[in-house]
């Protein structure tokens, strides 16, 4: 089970879709090209299934670890291993790649290009979940970037230049602080083992320098510019307000794969980024004391605050578009901001469990659920902007047009694509019963006690949620048929059908019975806050 | 797992209770409901509620797809109930119910080391409740095949309707308040798709976009105490938290996490009972509900009967022990959500029964009465009058149900009569016939294209224009709900008419003979007792409820009057009839089984001192009171007999009658004459009730439009586009700017120097461009792709090599 064809299973999961993306480059015929990269992922996505479900809840630590080392010199090595989170998010991206692929077959032109990028891309991703080391973090972390830029800028929309240019530098510009403070803390520990850095007694955390400088420097200051570094890099990523702004241009103008595994996928990277690195790494920086313009925060509130504005400001951005594609990138300004709620209330928790030695167990109780809910926000949130984009772009791709007020009373003629709509938007939604309630209950339930006038606050958005979403359905759906498109055929295609039911198959599974997937996230969060 | 195992012990049978319309519901999305493709004018699709679409083939339902659909959604319901009658058997069996119940659990989602239990309970309120609420759903479907028989996209419907009374069961056997969210909120989906079910009407997507939302106001909120409840308690379940006491206490002296003053119980009890502001249409949030009624009527009975506000009021009377933790009404002490209760549910009801007063569309006095019924309830449990809000609770359920689906045969009945008129050329030439048919369907088409927004572009004028082609023609519009353009219906609708009496007068507490009065007298008998220890609220509360009941007698004389008696003021209204057949079979069945609980579910609930009819129904005291009173922990007490409300609710329920009747009925109106209300309360007055005191104009100006206009000026063009959009391209330039200047200075200074590398570039770059027509872009982008794989596969290539066993 460990080894495919001599390989390391989870090393051929990083490196079996590069590979793949490398033999689609010399395969000219678009259809060969299509159904190999399908089978390829489709594969590539069972053996991540295989993963998750042969991760082992129960044993603590990393699982199907490997180290062996990799520019010695350095300290880098080839660390990689799952826990629970990242089994989660290789499991997504198993899930989804595939799905984009099969959708991505609309693409017409260099199509064997297209399927190869998405295939990189994948590589890029699975690679930052699986690895343990940060000088690989980087390296995949930016590995990704370069093919979506690539997909946008080449098979994107009318404005895909501004919007792809604006995604990479935007980003890149984000990873050159993150660079600097891997190197800064790799320079100055010696290592760049994620785990060993981040135990709290013996790792970054407990760095003191000599005499509490580093290279003359104070350790808080050395330690704070880290975190910032860190902190800005995963909040263009994630997007947490304010730095959302290239995310809504990146997602409309991408190609449907390309929106589908940039919402589904990509934004994870960040969020993912602060569970691994930033929380273990700087409890001190996130629960300490800090100043601001005379008031007494921390920057886990701070973060909570971004948190909310992105929950808020997001959902009033959405509300107020006309543009299908952007409305729903807007959803995932607003729903990712579930997510890094949860991750404030974790980074806080967390923080002053190890500055205190313990906290009582309301609050610790509160972090688990908190962290719970943004690990699973971070797989819901996949699946439904995923299958949001699918339905999106399928409406795109037959009327050119992305303008909702073309639309109207799509119901009458597509009856099964308006209920797979509304399918979708409800889950998008956060109907009970479907997947993206429960977490967001879990994050609501974990931050309440923590931040708790935020949390009020962020109801807002959730109102406005409805409001969106239900905007959404009526420009698209309701309404006279708009006999302007009499001609057209709206209905839902095979191909689109088969690649949004297994999202709707999941979504709905996920919110009757959400414990498949929660056990393995919670048993692992639960360590983290040593239960 | 062993299913018929498990099923057997009757405590997990519960369980199933959801299951049977839920598979319905599966059964017609997934398979049954399949299409067949009709002309867009085809007189099969078009009607009032489906405008015609010239040139184009729509989908409707196929002829066996219908069939089977309404079968499937038939059986669902029919197991839910039967189910249900066996559980309840179950139940009642237990030794005391009550304090034992049948339960069943299962782990749904792990939290931390221990873990979250979700299931079903079956105490007394539950079997309560799964005695009306199967039994009104399957009335309602049973009248929806009549009602629906004629409607395109009947399948979907019969879907929908089963996801709702699914989501409803659900609520109801709910051992938690997570599962009852579920059901809450499910059915908030179900009611939002079914009162856009004519979708293609503004008037139909607009209140259903309206409902969703100011519900969904209240459910951020309710989530907000569920959350609450849940971090200060560790737990959701029923049991866990209000039958057990010293939770209660410890909740009650907790401190509110904000809004220092409220203790932690108060301010969950605060949260949850905004939730059922919304869901239950109190004020301010009451204003969905009105609107409610662009759905097709059977899915108004469903939600202002059996489902959706009873849900409300049930979870209040669930969560009761919590709203009053450290306080008791019944001995004066009240807690603020006891108080907000009083209040809410007081002015709601009076306010409610005011505008009701002056509609006159036959379902909107219906459905101002459903809010004003239900404030009766709430400011009932205000003053812990607990085993009255579950009777009158029960006792609505059942005449509203069946004043809902008879004001359905009413509009049915005048929609064919108008039909009637037409086919058979009362005033009109024959051959316009056809045109005349779509007339209201192409009005409406062209209105909502009209009104389609700001965005005045193709779409609208095209549709508007299509409409005109068709032989638009708006001069002659027909309300089929307009009671103006009724009366006399009770010579050609007689079982309607009757049945419709039947439960107007249970709605208006006829004394002695209806549900209405027993329930409603329990209320303000429970008010009174409160006087007479001089506890403030309850005199609020018996004032504005005694006034109340005084104008719902009176609006529903109004409504029987204007709708049955006196002669037909229209056309319509001299044809109108529910025809033959099946559709008049399942439209009237339901009606006389509705009729009978209207008059006989009081009975259950009659105080036993009461003279006669407490010796003849409750001779072992009250048997409503004993059967829910041990849904509490601590019993609620009962209240001696007092003639004082008795006398009360005889004279406002005979006095709002007698009203009604000296106004609507010794002398009815005749075509073309005013309400003789307008005299009596003035022009001004009037207007305001019948415009609902503006409030939704209030709302408009106030929230809606400020919400648009800052969701799209200020969120999107201002602080998206505007300031951080507008820092970035700043940022940019700057940059931009400094690589041009970098690069002018370096080819100052190294001009000179390279001009050798320049120049073989360029020679380079043009034999590039003679080899690649001009598609640099494309092959770029493999070189750097190829590039970055070979780096990466080598980069890794030493990790991987030496994994590799």
């Amino acid at each position: 089970m460990n080894n495919i064809i001599g390989v390391d299973i989870l090393s051929f999961l990083i490196i079996s879709p590069a590979i793949l993306a490398a033999v689609l480059l010399f395969v000219p015929n678009k259809w060969v090209a299509r159904v190999v990269a399908l089978v390829g992922a489709t594969f590539i996505g069972g053996v991540s299934a295989a993963v998750f479900f042969a991760y082992n809840s129960t044993i603590p630590g990393y699982q199907l670890e490997l180290a062996v080392p990799w520019f010695e010199a350095l300290g880098a090595s080839w660390h990689i291993g799952i826990d629970g989170v990242s089994a989660t998010m290789v499991l997504l991206t198993g899930i989804l790649t595939p799905l984009a692929v099969l959708i991505s077959w609309e693409v017409e032109e260099r199509v064997n290009v297209h399927m190869a990028l998405i295939l990189f891309f994948e590589t890029g991703l699975m690679g930052t979940f699986i690895v343990l080391d940060m000088m690989l973090f980087f390296l995949f972390y930016e590995v990704s970037l370069v093919p979506m830029y690539f997909i946008i800028n080449q098979w994107g929309g009318p404005n895909r230049k501004y919007a792809s240019t604006k995604f990479f530098i935007y980003s890149l510009g984000g990873s050159l602080g993150m660079l600097l403070a891997i190197q800064l803390i790799g320079g100055s520990s010696g290592t760049f083992d994620i785990v060993a850095l981040s135990n709290p007694t013996t790792g970054w955390p407990a760095f003191t320098g000599e005499n509490g400088t580093f290279l003359g420097i104070p350790v808080e200051t050395v330690k704070t510019l880290a975190f910032i570094g860190f902190f800005v890099a995963f909040c263009i990523k994630v997007p947490v307000w304010p730095f959302h702004t290239w995310l809504p241009d990146a997602h409309s103008e991408a190609p449907t794969a390309g929106s589908m595994l940039l919402a589904g996928v990509m934004l994870k990277l960040g969020a993912y980024g602060f569970l691994r690195i930033v929380i273990p790494f700087f409890p001190d920086i996130w629960a300490n004391p800090i100043t601001i313009v005379g008031i007494e925060t921390t920057w886990a509130q701070l973060f909570a605050i971004l948190a909310l504005m992105g929950i808020v400001f997001g959902a009033f951005a959405a509300f107020g578009q006309t543009d299908i594609k952007r409305l729903v990138a807007y959803s995932s300004v607003n729903h990712m901001g579930f997510v890094a709620l949860g991750l404030a209330t974790a980074a806080l928790v967390y923080g002053e469990s190890v500055l205190k030695g313990s906290v009582d167990a309301q609050m610790n109780q509160s972090g688990i659920l908190a962290t719970n809910g943004a690990v699973l926000q971070m797989f819901n949130h996949g699946l439904s902007s995923a299958g949001m984009f699918l339905l999106a772009g399928a409406i795109y791709h037959k009327t050119h047009t992305r303008d909702m007020t073309q639309y109207g009373g799509f119901w009458v003629k597509a009856p099964i694509y308006g209920g797979v709509f509304i399918f979708m938007s409800m889950a998008s939604l956060g109907l009970p019963g479907l997947n993206g309630f429960v977490s967001e209950f879990l994050v609501v339930r974990g931050s309440w006690m923590v931040f708790t006038v935020i949390t009020a606050l962020a109801m807002i958005g959730l109102l406005f949620t409805g409001s969106y979403i239900l905007k959404g359905i009526r420009m698209v759906l309701h309404g006279p048929f708009n006999l302007h498109w009499k001609d057209y055929n709206l209905e839902i295609t095979p191909r689109e059908a088969i690649a949004i039911v297994p999202l709707m198959v999941l979504i709905l599974i996920t919110g009757l019975a959400p414990n498949w997937i929660l056990s393995v996230i919670n048993a692992t969060v639960t360590r983290i806050f040593g239960g | 797992m062993d299913l018929s195992a498990f099923f057997s012990n009757p405590n997990n049978l519960a369980w199933l209770i959801p299951i049977g319309p839920l598979l319905a519901f599966a059964t017609i999305t997934l398979i049954t409901n399949k299409a067949k493709m009709v002309p867009g004018t085809s007189s099969e699709y078009t009607d009032h509620n489906h405008p015609a679409y010239p040139g184009i083939d729509v989908p409707m339902v196929a002829n066996w797809s219908r069939a089977a659909s309404v079968i499937v959604g038939l059986v669902g319901i029919g197991a839910a109930w039967l189910i249900s009658l066996i559980v309840i058997g179950q139940a009642t069996g237990l030794h005391e119910l009550g304090h034992d119940i049948l339960a069943s659990s299962i782990t749904w989602m792990d939290t931390g080391a221990g873990g979250f239990s979700l299931g079903t309970m079956v105490d007394p309120l539950t079997a309560a409740m799964l005695f009306m609420v199967p039994l009104a759903c399957t009335m309602i479907f049973i009248y929806a095949v009549g009602y629906m028989a004629k409607d395109p996209r009947q399948a979907r419907f019969f879907s929908m309707i089963a996801l709702f009374a699914g989501a409803m069961l659900t609520l109801v056997v709910a051992d938690n308040l997570l599962l009852l969210f579920v059901g809450w909120e499910v059915m908030g989906l179900c009611s939002y798709l079914l009162i856009g079910f004519w979708f293609e009407k503004e008037s139909a997507y607009k209140a259903a976009v309206k409902a969703f939302i100011t519900t969904r106001i209240a459910d951020v909120i309710m989530l907000l105490g569920i959350a609450y409840l849940y971090a200060a308690t560790g737990t959701l379940s029923f049991r866990e938290i209000v039958y057990n006491t010293e939770v209660l206490e410890g909740l009650a002296a907790m401190p509110a996490i904000i809004l220092p003053g409220l203790s932690a119980a108060s301010l969950i009890a605060i949260f949850l009972i905004i939730g059922t502001v919304g869901k239950s249409a109190q004020f301010p949030l009451h204003v969905w509900l009105p609107d409610a009624m662009e759905g097709p009527t059977p899915v108004s009975a469903m939600i202002h009967a059996a489902a959706m506000v009873s849900a409300g009021i049930y979870m209040l009377i669930r969560m009761y022990p919590l709203l009053q933790a450290g306080g008791d009404a019944h001995h004066g002490v009240f807690t603020p959500p006891l108080l907000f209760m009083a209040i809410v549910g007081s002015i709601t009801a009076i306010f409610a029964a005011t505008i009701a007063v002056a509609q006159n569309d036959v379902k909107k006095v219906l459905a101002y009465s459903t809010i004003s019924q239900l404030g009766f309830m709430v400011a009932a449990l205000g003053i812990g009058a607990y085993v009255a809000a579950a009777f009158h609770l029960l006792t609505h359920a059942f005449f509203k149900a069946l004043l809902f689906m008879a004001s359905g045969a009413v509009i049915h009945g005048m929609e064919h009569g108008e039909h009637h008129v037409h086919a058979h050329g009362h005033g009109h030439d024959d051959e316009h016939d056809e045109v005349h048919v779509h007339t209201p369907a192409l009005t409406a088409h062209a209105e909502s294209a009209h009104h389609e927004g700001e965005h005045g572009d193709a779409h609208d004028t095209h549709n508007a224009h299509g409409a005109h082609d068709a032989g638009h023609d708006d001069a002659h519009h027909f309300d089929p709900q307009d009671m103006m353009n009724m009366g006399g219906l009770r010579r050609t609708m007689p079982v309607t008419f009757i049945t419709f009496l039947i439960g107007g007068l249970s709605l208006s507490g006829l004394p002695f003979i209806t549900a209405g009065f027993f329930s409603k007298d329990e209320i303000l008998a429970d008010a009174w007792y409160g006087i007479t220890h001089g506890y403030g609220p309850h005199a609020l509360v018996f004032i504005l409820l005694a006034l109340a009941a005084f104008l719902t007698a009176f609006y529903t004389m109004r409504q029987l009057g204007l709708t049955f008696w006196g002669e037909a003021r229209s056309e319509a209204a001299k044809h109108a009839n529910l025809g033959k057949g099946l559709v008049s079979f399942t439209m009237t069945l339901p009606l006389i089984v509705l009729a009978f609980f209207a008059v006989v579910a009081g009975y259950i609930g009659v105080h036993p001192d009461l003279p006669i009819f407490g010796a003849i129904f409750s001779p072992n005291g009250n048997p409503f009171h004993h059967f829910i009173g041990p849904t509490l922990a601590e019993e609620p007490g009962s209240i001696p007999f007092d003639w004082m409300p008795v006398l009360t609710s005889i004279a406002v329920g005979l006095g709002g009658l007698a009203c009604g009747y000296l106004l609507y009925w010794r002398k009815p109106l005749v075509a073309g004459q005013r309400d003789p209300l307008i005299g009596i309360l003035g022009e001004q007055m009037h207007t305001t009730l019948k415009n609902k005191y503006y409030i939704d104009a209030i709302y408009a100006a106030v929230f809606v439009r400020p919400a648009l206009w800052f969701s799209k000026n200020v969120a999107y063009e201002f602080i998206d586009k505007g300031i951080i959009d507008g820092f970035l391209h700043l940022l940019a330039r700057v940059f931009t700017w400094l690589g041009d200047f970098i690069k002018t200075l370096n080819m100052w200074l190294i001009d000179g120097v390279g001009d050798g590398i320049p120049e073989l570039i360029a020679r380079f770059g043009f034999w590039l461009r003679g080899i690649q027509s001009g598609r640099v872009q494309q092959y770029m982008l493999i070189i750097t792709f190829v590039l970055l794989v070979l780096i990466l596969i080598f980069a890794l290539s030493t990790g991987v090599m030496q994994a590799a066993p």
